[in-house]
């Protein structure tokens, strides 16, 4: 093996050690996951996927703070008892406005990939104050903190603005109009309502927890509730390229 | 001169605290603020007290003579490691059971934001993996290096001590981050943006210790296990800053977002973190075996021709077997073939790896029966050879089919976790007490033995009961009748689990007992145990 015969060269020279261990554990990442930034067919092209209101991404910003990903995937595989189960398979345009991704890794609960519509606003607000009362066997923690706590939305334009730097398309006005949007997605009967349902089509708009102030819990069912409902599977049809 | 700038320099980030603490965004953040004000301050008056007993000592006159290291090598830092990484890992063991009995009880998550599994889940990750690994390795690359290379570590012990206390204040900040809310959601890769910022200094600080330690060797050859421990230093650099891109919110915030989405944050992600399995748990603990297991064997390496192969073959391929972690998800089918196909040929180093550690103790097997140090580096290296092939088979797309989501899983990872990460750097800390302390060896051996067994006894229990849990779930969520409906709903196939989590947190409970039996171990060991003779500072009589 005259190869190895010649390893000692490398074994004298720490900067040949060194750039070869470079050059050496670079390959696998490059090929992998430089192509999924320009190969076109990573992320089908699907009608109806947009950002999340304001609402929604305090919500969403509620899960990731809990650490709820790692009880619950978002992401429903294409086999036959999944498909049943949850509803149709996740496509990669489903989470593309998603920093960070939280498909997860293990399903100690369901997969919430298309959890939005499943269950009325008050099942879940029941569900968070004591998961047992609705679910006996359920051994999720009680998050009865949420519907205590008010939403701290006062920075909500910089959340959006922080999003848009990574490539998600909020408008300057969207930016502007963030803190108003949240105490209107709440407020169905107010003026700013229609509004908010131009720029953010199929929000749900409504008080979701049933109190007079906006809570945590408010935040956190309005993204539960968009949940794997933007894209309108009546009408999709599945590429082959992928 | 140089205290002056020290103080200033200290004085600028006490400053910098107290505005950070006032205009905080978030708890984490605040608390964090205020951990660095008082740290910052405490540093400060320590520095100050110091300018005074400068004067004493005459300008341009003798230094006083630092405390002579008997083995001429810079072992303080050292032997801080070993004491952090024995209280780490009880630490984090006892986080991991705790959660497991949450799993079996929900009443344990005390119904508080602060201690809901959620928070607490990442806490016993970082805490086992970065605090009680990551203080392993860091003291045993050091330990290792200076005795391979015969030249005491690069920029001497403050550097090296810079890279000590930096690394533990960063698991501080992490751990009371994730409590107080403040993580990025990305398994392994929690800590946020700030956290991230600091890591990465210490890190290139402890490369710059390691790699100049290494470059002013009194050895022509660099030993096998610093290739070893140097890929691991580098690798992880290279993950850490890719997959940690983000834009805060704010800079007075915890809160930031990551720069990719979807589909290539998920694939950057999970190349982060299958190498973070990779080399971290992997890479860094052969470089712990390919010095330790010959050590203790008195044995050289088995094969060095297979040393050579193993290391490029492993560091080669494990880099692309993170989209197994990704099977039948929204990830191209092309990556996910690439990452199921690598992580089976991913196998063949691993053995390799594992052959040469078993085969070193060629002509010295009977130090199986009468050196628990030697089965506890042993067992190691066989449950390395277990995960390692159990892997590649999960990697297969028809098993992860069952299996993702289950906790075979979890299985899976605690039996390497567990059984090689664990035993091997018990086995090193076995090894290195008595050594660094000057002792002639550990205060009790049959105390080894007891650890030994319990933490075997307990990973048994721990991956079966979990391989069963797991395949139970799995089948459970496939299951049909006849009429062609799902026969379980999702509640059904939790509540069938809860004898598996009651076996699978009694077996972590006997891991942790064997934890703590060997903190006393080797707490006795420094207190009473018996100095060596020759010892060189042993105090002559007068």
């Amino acid at each position: 093996m005259g190869l190895l015969d010649r390893h000692g060269a490398v074994e004298r020279n720490a900067t040949v050690l060194l750039v070869g261990t470079l050059v050496v554990v670079s390959v696998g990442g490059l090929v992998e996951i430089a192509p999924l930034f320009y190969l076109q067919n990573t992320i089908e092209k699907v009608e109806g996927v947009r950002p999340y209101s304001p609402l929604e991404l305090a919500g969403r910003d509620i899960y990731v703070r809990e650490g709820c990903y790692l009880c619950h995937s978002q992401m429903v595989r294409p086999m036959r008892d999944e498909v049943e189960r949850y509803g149709h398979f996740s496509l990669a345009a489903e989470s593309m406005y998603d920093h960070p991704f939280q498909w997860g890794s293990k399903r100690t609960g369901p997969d919430l990939a298309r959890v939005g519509g499943r269950y009325s606003d008050q099942w879940h607000a029941d569900h968070m104050w004591n998961p047992r009362d609705l679910v006996p066997e359920s051994i999720m923690p009680a998050y009865p903190h949420l519907i205590e706590t008010a939403l701290d939305f006062e920075h909500i334009s910089d959340h959006l603005q922080a999003n848009a730097y990574v490539g998600v398309p909020y408008s300057e006005e969207m930016i502007a109009e963030a803190k108003a949007d949240v105490v209107a997605q709440v407020s169905p009967d107010s003026d700013r309502a229609e509004l908010l349902a131009e720029r953010y089509p199929k929000a749900n708009i409504r008080n979701f927890d049933g109190r007079a102030e906006i809570t945590e819990l408010d935040a956190l069912i309005a993204y539960l509730q968009v949940l794997g409902t933007m894209v309108d599977f009546s009408t999709y049809e599945v590429e082959e390229s992928r | 001169m140089t205290s002056t700038l020290k103080l200033i320099v200290l004085a600028v980030i006490a400053l910098c605290s107290i505005v950070a603490v006032s205009f905080a965004r978030d708890l984490a953040y605040q608390v964090h603020a205020i951990i660095i004000l008082l740290l910052s301050s405490g540093a400060f008056l320590y520095v100050l007290r110091g300018v005074g007993e400068e004067r004493l000592v005459p300008a341009g006159g003798p230094a006083p003579p630092a405390a002579a290291e008997p083995s001429g090598y810079i072992d303080d830092v050292i032997r801080a490691g070993v004491i952090a990484t024995a209280v780490w890992g009880v630490v984090g063991f006892l986080a991991g059971v705790y959660i497991a009995f949450q799993l079996a009880f929900p009443a344990l998550n005390l119904d508080l934001p602060w201690t809901t599994f959620g928070r607490l889940r990442p806490l016993h990750t970082s805490a086992v993996v970065f605090a009680f690994g990551g203080n392993a390795l860091i003291c045993t690359s050091f330990y290792v290096v200076q005795r391979t290379c015969a030249a005491r570590l690069f920029g001497g012990p403050n550097l090296a001590w810079f890279v000590f206390w930096g690394y533990q204040l960063f698991i501080v900040l992490a751990a009371t981050g994730y409590v107080l809310g403040g993580t990025q959601s990305r398994e392994y890769a929690e800590p946020v943006w700030y956290i991230d910022i600091w890591l990465t200094i210490v890190w290139v600080a402890y490369l710059v210790v390691f790699l100049g330690t290494i470059m002013k060797r009194r050895e022509p050859h660099i030993y096998v296990a610093n290739w070893f421990y140097l890929a691991f230093i580098v690798t992880i650099a290279m993950l850490h800053v890719v997959n940690n891109l983000a834009v805060p919110v704010s800079i007075f915030g915890s809160k930031d977002y990551s720069l990719f989405a979807g589909v290539q944050d998920a694939l950057t992600q999970w190349w982060y973190g299958h190498n973070a399995v990779g080399f971290f748990l992997t890479a860094g603990f052969l470089g712990m075996m390919y010095y330790f297991v010959p050590k203790q064997a008195d044995r050289p390496v088995y094969s060095y021709k297979l040393s050579i192969v193993h290391f490029w073959s492993l560091i080669f391929l494990y880099i692309w077997a993170g989209p197994h972690h990704l099977h039948y998800t929204a990830l191209p089918d092309w990556a996910q073939t690439l990452g199921m196909v690598f992580s089976i040929m991913l196998w063949m180093p691993s053995w390799g790896g594992m052959i040469n550690g078993l085969m070193t103790l060629s002509g010295a097997w009977d130090k199986l029966r009468t050196d628990p140090i030697m089965r506890m580096l042993v067992i190691a290296i066989g449950f390395y050879g277990m995960s390692t092939f159990e892997g590649p088979m999960m990697s297969i797309k028809a098993v992860n089919s069952l299996s993702h989501y289950t906790d075979w899983t979890i299985g899976h990872v605690h039996s390497g976790a567990l059984g090689w990460v664990g035993m091997i750097t018990f086995g090193a800390l076995y090894f290195l007490t008595p050594k660094l302390w000057g002792r002639t060896g550990l205060y009790s051996d049959a105390a080894v033995n007891w650890h030994f067994w319990l933490a075997t006894i307990g990973i048994v229990l721990y991956a079966a009961s979990m391989w069963v849990a797991g395949v139970t779930q799995g089948l459970m969520w496939r299951e049909y009748d006849d009429q062609g409906f799902l026969v379980n709903s999702f509640a059904d196939t939790v509540a069938v689990l809860h004898p598996y989590y009651l076996i699978r947190a009694f077996g972590g409970v006997l891991y942790l007992v064997g934890g703590m039996i060997m903190v006393w171990n080797l707490w006795m060991t420094i207190r009473v145990g018996e100095r060596k003779a020759t010892a060189p500072d042993a105090v002559p009589a007068e």
